[in-house]
């Protein structure tokens, strides 16, 4: 089982679009997937999803619910938990959300090959302690300079702070083919100017490993107001192609990290 | 000593007997709000505007007819939210008249209360039509700025500062005072999830660091450095077309 934190700087850039039809196309290759909303509440998988959950991690962590009353069937074919908007008192990451995290995620371990933990937008605590709990970080942009920036401020973080070597990169809403790996290219040459120079020892270089790029795809946007996986929706879409690549290259290995970093 | 939480989770102490609908009319009477001519004794558009009456007297505080701390706190719980998800900075004010005690001491409470309606006029003033200013509870407003940039955040809190003292208030009998405030402000974090409960937290910080100062001052709470510096960006966006978000 490997945990994989798909997360991205700035929100709005297709973070929970990616999560669920990634999902979907590793459960189409064969995976038992799970997607965790460790956005706490702020996520909207369930509105991606068109579920209306009755019962949420909230439920779980307050006692209500068993976690299996959680783990919900998606459309996709892979299971889902989420957080629900109870969560909301959880804005400040306490230790004891932290092993509720923790313990949840040890539970629901040997049912899964894969989980995918929807992160928040952003770098707070707890987008960072989510990451933290995950083998492996994809983090998705889009070419718009302000998610760049917001991109690289996080690789930045999880290099020099929580010792991530290796980092997953997807580039969303690409208007030609081989923009993803332009950005990516040019993403490297700044964490090698800038970032590598701060870590101790110097073969330890940090790979920003291109996964895949999607194209900008008007059927993304129809897919998303139907409230359809854009995976069942229209499987021939460009970008719903491309995330199946995108789900062939992980299952191939493609940029993992060695393992879980020490916590920093 | 640290400033006391503005917002309180606690429960209200006392639990306000039922409103009949004949005191409901009462009050609707008393605040100069017409009803339309009841039809029937089930009219459901006089009803509603009975209804409508009610929320509007529920929002607002009487003796200054800005938004009270209750229509204030609904706003502020929305705009966070608005603020995690879309990343604008949106900035609180809080804002308290200095030396109060003193303009009741000297001139009587009912000259106390002009001096409220006249700083929240200034106040009010001030704002753009997506602002929010309410009266926070006794001597002390609050205003809520989505959409306010950093970088102007210091000089719209003087504008506000400046323009409460520039303001003569007249207390009858030819005599004017004018009063000054402090103010103290703080931004809702952005792509984060917090409270509003926090967020005043920070301002009324910020308002404290005001009044030791010397008072009638502006402190904000200083946005957090960049993680990404320009030189990292002028590298990022090497290429001229990116050169305005530098």
């Amino acid at each position: 089982m490997s945990i994989l934190a798909v997360t991205s700087g700035k929100g709005g850039v297709g973070k929970t679009f990616l999560s669920a039809n990634l999902a979907a196309a590793l459960s189409a290759r064969g995976e038992r997937v799970l997607v965790l909303d460790a956005d706490l509440g702020l996520a909207n998988l369930d509105v991606v999803l068109n579920l209306q959950p009755k019962i949420t991690l909230h439920d779980v962590f307050t006692g209500k619910s068993s976690l299996d009353e959680a783990i919900l069937p998606a459309p996709g074919g892979f299971s889902v938990l989420l957080a629900g908007s109870g969560l909301v008192e959880y804005s400040r990451l306490t230790p004891q959300v932290r092993e509720q995290l923790q313990d949840i995620i040890v539970k629901v371990a040997p049912r899964f090959d894969r989980i995918l933990l929807d992160t928040g937008a952003g770098i707070s605590d707890v987008v960072l302690h989510a990451i933290s709990m995950a083998d492996d970080v994809l983090v998705i942009a889009t070419p718009e300079p302000t998610s760049m920036t917001d991109a690289y401020a996080t690789i930045k973080v999880l290099a020099l702070h929580h010792r991530r070597r290796a980092i997953r990169f997807v580039v969303n809403q690409v208007s030609a083919a081989g923009e993803g790996r332009t950005i990516r290219n040019q993403l490297q040459l700044v964490i090698d100017r800038f970032v590598a120079p701060h870590i101790e020892s110097a073969s330890e270089a940090i790979h920003l490993n291109l996964l895949g790029e999607i194209p900008s795809d008007p059927s993304v946007r129809e897919a998303v107001q139907k409230r359809h996986l854009l995976l069942e929706a229209v499987p021939g879409a460009p970008a719903s192609r491309a995330v199946g690549a995108i789900a062939d290259r992980l299952m191939a290995g493609v940029g993992a990290g060695v393992g879980k970093p020490i916590a920093g | 000593m640290r400033p006391e939480p503005a917002i309180s989770t606690a429960k209200p102490p006392v639990t306000p007997p039922a409103l009949s609908l004949h005191s409901a009319l009462q009050l609707l009477q008393q605040s100069g709000h017409a009803l339309p001519l009841r039809e029937s004794a089930a009219d459901a558009v006089w009803l509603q505007a009975v209804i409508d009456g009610l929320c509007e007297i529920s929002s607002r505080d009487p003796l200054t007819g800005l938004a009270n701390r209750r229509q204030f706190e609904l706003a502020l719980a929305s705009e966070i939210d608005r603020v995690a998800r879309a990343g604008e900075p949106a900035l609180v004010l809080m804002i308290d008249i200095d030396n109060f005690k003193r303009v009741n001491d000297a001139h009587g409470h009912q000259a106390g209360d002009v001096v409220l309606k006249a700083v929240a006029h200034a106040l009010a003033e001030c704002i753009r039509p997506m602002d929010m200013v309410a009266r926070f509870g006794g001597e002390e407003f609050a205003m809520i700025l989505p959409n306010c940039a950093p970088l102007f955040a210091q000089s719209v809190a003087e504008r506000i500062r400046t323009h409460v003292s520039d303001t003569a208030i007249a207390i009858g009998a030819g005599d004017e005072i004018s009063v000054t405030v402090s103010i103290g402000g703080a931004f809702a974090p952005q792509w984060v999830r917090s409270s509003a409960l926090l967020w005043v937290e920070r301002a009324d910080q910020q308002l404290y660091r005001a009044k030791s100062e010397g008072r009638n001052v502006a402190c904000l709470e200083q946005p957090t450095i960049s993680l990404v510096s320009a030189e990292e960006k002028g590298l990022l966006f090497g290429t001229s077309q990116f050169q305005e978000f530098l």
